[in-house]
């Protein structure tokens, strides 16, 4: 495709985007009354901005943002290095691949999120638990996005290092390490979502900080606005993470052919 | 070309054990020798082990009896002496051009000035200079090859191991490839096994061809290309008697009913 048809694209599609933007949110502010939709089941826009601000002053609503914020960075940047180390060793050792598959398997089938009341058990109503959902989430896309990536290197690669004599670790950093990065980074855009999930079903379990609180507040006082706009930042915090994400892997993996700004 | 014996292989046989359990031969009693300067084709159908022969000269594998001797010494395992292409260009998406030539040199832990002066005569010689700074994915497919040719004699090996190097490429990419690797070889006074299915590029690139049977492989038949210009395969296709020698190489090989214009000799 030439680049004249390439910005011909970004512009029609830039501007269906936001022409799209626009009718779903008159479709909001104008659409519960004309179709007689009570407020308590679809705020329309107004009121959720108003709660908005409301909460601004009233519900310290940066605060629990940025608690919410700072533990999905800490669920997905600890997760996500635990998830690549063990992708590493895994994908490097068959030997520990195979006598530790099943027991990945089996937690990796149990519902991550069923583990948060157990975690509030253990630690309280802090953010540790949250935490650590985030952590247990976001663990096996990375893992097993680096293991498939190490697993499926060309041997034959393998083979032209080691004909050059090639010592075991430089085959890992000059060649197995960079192999696995756009795969980690497919994992880690995966797990940049992830990571809210868990912090947020961390939170609506228990205690009384973050959106997740907020928003089972909102819930116990009958306040759907409120409980949109909760939805609302979070939804922001984690399309901050992902974006992240992309804006580093974009750095990285410079090399590779430019891609179309695709969610994936 | 002198006398001196750059690779050789004593008596090399291949076994694999298949996964029923049953033993597979692939080589069998392979002895060659290839001279300095000389380049010495193998061919053969499929599976005949031609590539289980060049593992085994890159200390890859080791073979089940006999041995394989690069500059007089027993190959043990990979080495400096010996450097492989192959079919596939192995280049790296992650490092330019550049970076890829010196991918060998690097890991051999030569001195960065050294590499880079190395790298840079290459890829001049090969008519790369000014991709230096590009990456795989932006170059064609023969000049991926080119650039593979490159990375392999970055190392300054003194035996060049070359399996079907060009059978990726489409025809007139490879007559041009034919002729760079020819001049190369040539210039640079390297010795090389070259595997290919093509009977053309057998005859126009070598000094010898040596015919390897089916499985287990053995080699039936030497052929010694009596033509001039081994550097120019391109002039080499010109000569009529080459068809003499594809004639002969198809009966050795079986290939259809031998009709070929001149026929066999």
């Amino acid at each position: 495709m030439s680049s004249v048809a390439n910005s011909t694209l970004a512009r029609r599609g830039t501007v269906l985007s936001v022409a799209l933007l626009v009718v779903f949110l008159a479709a909001w502010q104008w659409g519960p009354g004309l179709l007689g939709i009570p407020p308590f089941i679809i705020p329309p826009l107004s009121m959720v901005y108003h709660e908005f601000l409301r909460m601004l002053a009233v519900s310290a609503l940066m605060t629990h943002t940025g608690i919410t914020a700072a533990e999905v960075i800490a669920g997905f940047v600890l997760g996500s290095l635990l998830g690549a180390f063990f992708g590493y060793i895994l994908g490097m050792s068959p030997t520990a691949e195979f006598a530790l598959s099943p027991y990945i398997l089996a937690l990796q089938i149990a519902p991550k999120v069923a583990f948060a009341p157990l975690f509030i058990l253990w630690m309280g109503f802090t953010v540790y638990p949250k935490i650590l959902v985030a952590i247990l989430i976001v663990f096996f896309p990375v893992m097993v996005n680096v293991l498939s990536a190490i697993r499926t290197v060309d041997p034959d690669l393998i083979n032209l290092a080691r004909a050059f004599k090639a010592t075991r670790a430089q085959i890992f950093w000059k060649i197995e390490f960079p192999a696995s990065l756009p795969p980690l980074f497919a994992g880690l855009r995966i797990a940049s979502t992830l990571a809210v999930v868990g912090v947020v079903v961390g939170e609506l379990v228990g205690g009384n900080m973050g959106l997740g609180y907020l928003l089972s507040f909102g819930e116990g006082q009958a306040n759907t606005a409120m409980v949109f706009v909760a939805i609302l930042m979070l939804t922001l915090v984690g399309g901050i993470a992902y974006l992240a994400v992309i804006l580093i892997e974009q750095r990285v993996l410079h090399y590779l052919p430019r891609r179309s700004f695709s969610a994936t | 070309m002198s006398d001196v014996v750059r690779l050789e292989y004593r008596n090399v046989t291949m076994r694999f054990m298949e996964r029923s359990g049953k033993s597979l031969t692939a080589v069998e009693a392979v002895s060659l020798a290839v001279g300095d300067g000389e380049v010495v084709s193998l061919i053969g159908p499929s599976g005949c082990g031609k590539s289980t022969l060049l593992n085994i000269g890159s200390g890859l594998c080791a073979p089940s009896e006999g041995a394989a001797f690069v500059d007089g010494e027993r190959v043990e395992g990979p080495n400096a002496h010996v450097a492989f292409m192959l079919q596939k260009d192995l280049l790296l998406p992650w490092r330019t051009v550049l970076e890829n030539v010196m991918f060998g040199v690097e890991i051999q832990g030569i001195a960065p000035s050294e590499r880079q002066r190395r790298a840079r005569a290459l890829l001049e010689n090969l008519h790369l200079f000014e991709f230096a700074g590009h990456y795989p994915h932006q170059l064609s497919g023969g000049m991926r090859q080119r650039v593979a040719l490159a990375r392999t004699l970055a190392i300054d090996p003194s035996v060049l191991l070359l399996d079907e190097p060009f059978s990726a490429v489409d025809a007139q990419t490879r007559m041009v490839l034919q002729r760079e690797l020819a001049q190369t070889l040539e210039r640079e006074g390297k010795t090389a096994l070259l595997i290919t299915h093509d009977l053309l590029e057998a005859v126009t690139l070598s000094d010898r061809v040596l015919v390897m049977s089916r499985r287990p492989g053995r080699i039936i038949d030497e052929i010694r290309i009596d033509l001039p210009q081994r550097a120019d395969p391109l002039a080499r296709r010109q000569e009529p008697k080459v068809n003499d020698y594809i004639g002969r190489l198809m009966e050795r090989l079986d290939i259809g009913a031998v009709e070929v214009a001149g026929g066999p000799p």
